[in-house]
């Protein structure tokens, strides 16, 4: 199942809705980061609100997405992830290490707005 | 486990069929005991008190206990069933268990009363020792039994309360309040077991879902100390709750707790640590943009 990337100003919204096989997980990896150049986009959201299990596989495949895109030159935020399956994330050692995280969709906004509003005042 | 044991005290009693004889002198010797009741009761309470036995309670409230543990144990003599001994046990031990009555001395009662017993039995029948011997044959077996069954059923009353104590403290022991938008504050009293901790992560987790916390303040003050195992789930939820984009600010780490956690080697580097709980609710309040200043004397007004 593809997951529907949609672009809102600046951001780029990925929202996994169903269990994905490695394959779709790969397809999205190489879309988001395809397009965060087309679209001349400045941050990604990856919501995850709908996933009850993450294997390390789904975690490396975020992991690596977010080290992409900051090479592309945005930002990224996994939004959603469940009480239960962040702590059996982190029995696991699977720990995002690097990566930005928010409680949901209007967090990850809220955090992508000001760290990018501190960025361009920095700049 | 409850059932386990008074299931075993029942079947011991079953499967111990009395001959016809010892059940006749059974019989006679309930009738005996039912004959010199206000003797020996009254003998039985003396040699309670002699001994110091039942202290918290007064002489008339062990006089009356002692006569209705004298009924229910020529009762148990008679019919060989422990069931309403045990009814009146655990109904006796909820009484007295919150006065401070110890094991040792339920115990210490009841098996005086089998010793005030066998003295009567001694003394009715020194005439006839064949007699006496057939009699204790009988007599003992029954009144252990009573006695085994009396001390159980006062420890397993015992640990119900017991358990019934640790629920309520479990349920007490980990609020997670909301003090500010998007700040929660942990206070963790209490030594951390790894069911409580297991407890801990879960409520802490939930809250930050349910109150959108960004920031939480996880005060340990009250922990006086922890293994290496509860530590490094400590670790794990610090962990965790930043998947759920919420920080995790842990205070009041108290010197030998941090001796400890260094020593063990647990890993709290990647924590953040502030000394007391007002340290770590400024902190939160600077992460989250709040500025807390004093209200500026201003005129009354109108």
């Amino acid at each position: 199942m593809q997951v529907p990337i949609l672009k809102q100003r600046d951001y780029l919204i990925a929202s996994i809705q169903a269990a994905l096989t490695d394959a779709d997980l790969l397809q999205l990896r190489d879309a988001l980061v395809a397009q965060v150049g087309t679209f001349r986009s400045r941050g990604v959201i990856v919501d995850v609100t709908a996933l009850d299990v993450m294997d390390s596989f789904a975690v490396r495949t975020l992991r690596d997405l977010a080290h992409m895109i900051r090479l592309r030159g945005a930002e990224t935020v996994i939004v959603g992830i469940q009480p239960e399956v962040a702590f059996a994330m982190v029995q696991l050692g699977l720990i995002l290490e690097g990566v930005s995280t928010a409680l949901d969709l209007e967090e990850g906004l809220a955090f992508l707005d000001k760290k990018l509003k501190a960025g361009s005042r920095a700049g | 486990m409850d059932d386990g044991i008074s299931i075993s005290v029942t079947e011991a009693v079953r499967v111990q069929p009395l001959s016809e004889a010892s059940v006749a002198l059974l019989r006679e010797l309930v009738a005996h005991l039912r004959q010199s009741r206000t003797q020996l009761r009254e003998e039985w309470a003396r040699r309670i008190t002699e001994a110091q036995l039942l202290t918290a309670m007064s002489k008339d409230e062990i006089f009356a206990e002692a006569t209705a543990v004298y009924d229910n144990y020529v009762d148990v003599l008679e019919t060989g069933s422990v069931e309403a001994l045990q009814t009146y046990t655990r109904n006796l031990s909820e009484r007295i268990i919150p006065r401070g009555v110890q094991t040792h001395e339920v115990v210490g009662i009841v098996l005086l009363l089998r010793d005030v017993l066998a003295r009567s039995l001694f003394a009715k029948y020194q005439a006839d020792f064949t007699k006496l011997n057939r009699v204790l044959d009988a007599y003992e077996p029954a009144a252990n039994r009573i006695a085994n069954t009396v001390g159980v059923s006062f420890v397993q009353e015992r640990e119900r309360v017991i358990r019934a104590q640790q629920e309520a403290i479990r349920e007490l022991s980990t609020p997670v309040l909301p003090v500010r938008e998007r700040l929660l504050i942990l206070p963790v009293i209490g030594t951390v077991d790894p069911l409580r901790a297991r407890q801990l992560t879960e409520q802490l987790l939930r809250g930050i879902r349910t109150n959108r916390a960004r920031v939480v303040v996880m005060d340990i003050t009250g922990v006086p100390a922890m293994d290496a195992t509860v530590a490094n789930h400590l670790v794990l939820t610090v962990e965790a709750a930043r998947l759920l984009g919420a920080t995790v600010i842990v205070t009041g780490l108290s010197p030998e707790l941090a001796q400890t956690l260094v020593n063990i080697g647990v890993d709290l580097s990647k924590t953040d640590t502030v000394g007391d709980l007002q340290g770590g609710i400024e902190e939160a309040e600077r992460l989250l943009g709040y500025k807390v200043s004093p209200v500026e004397e201003s005129p009354k007004q109108l």
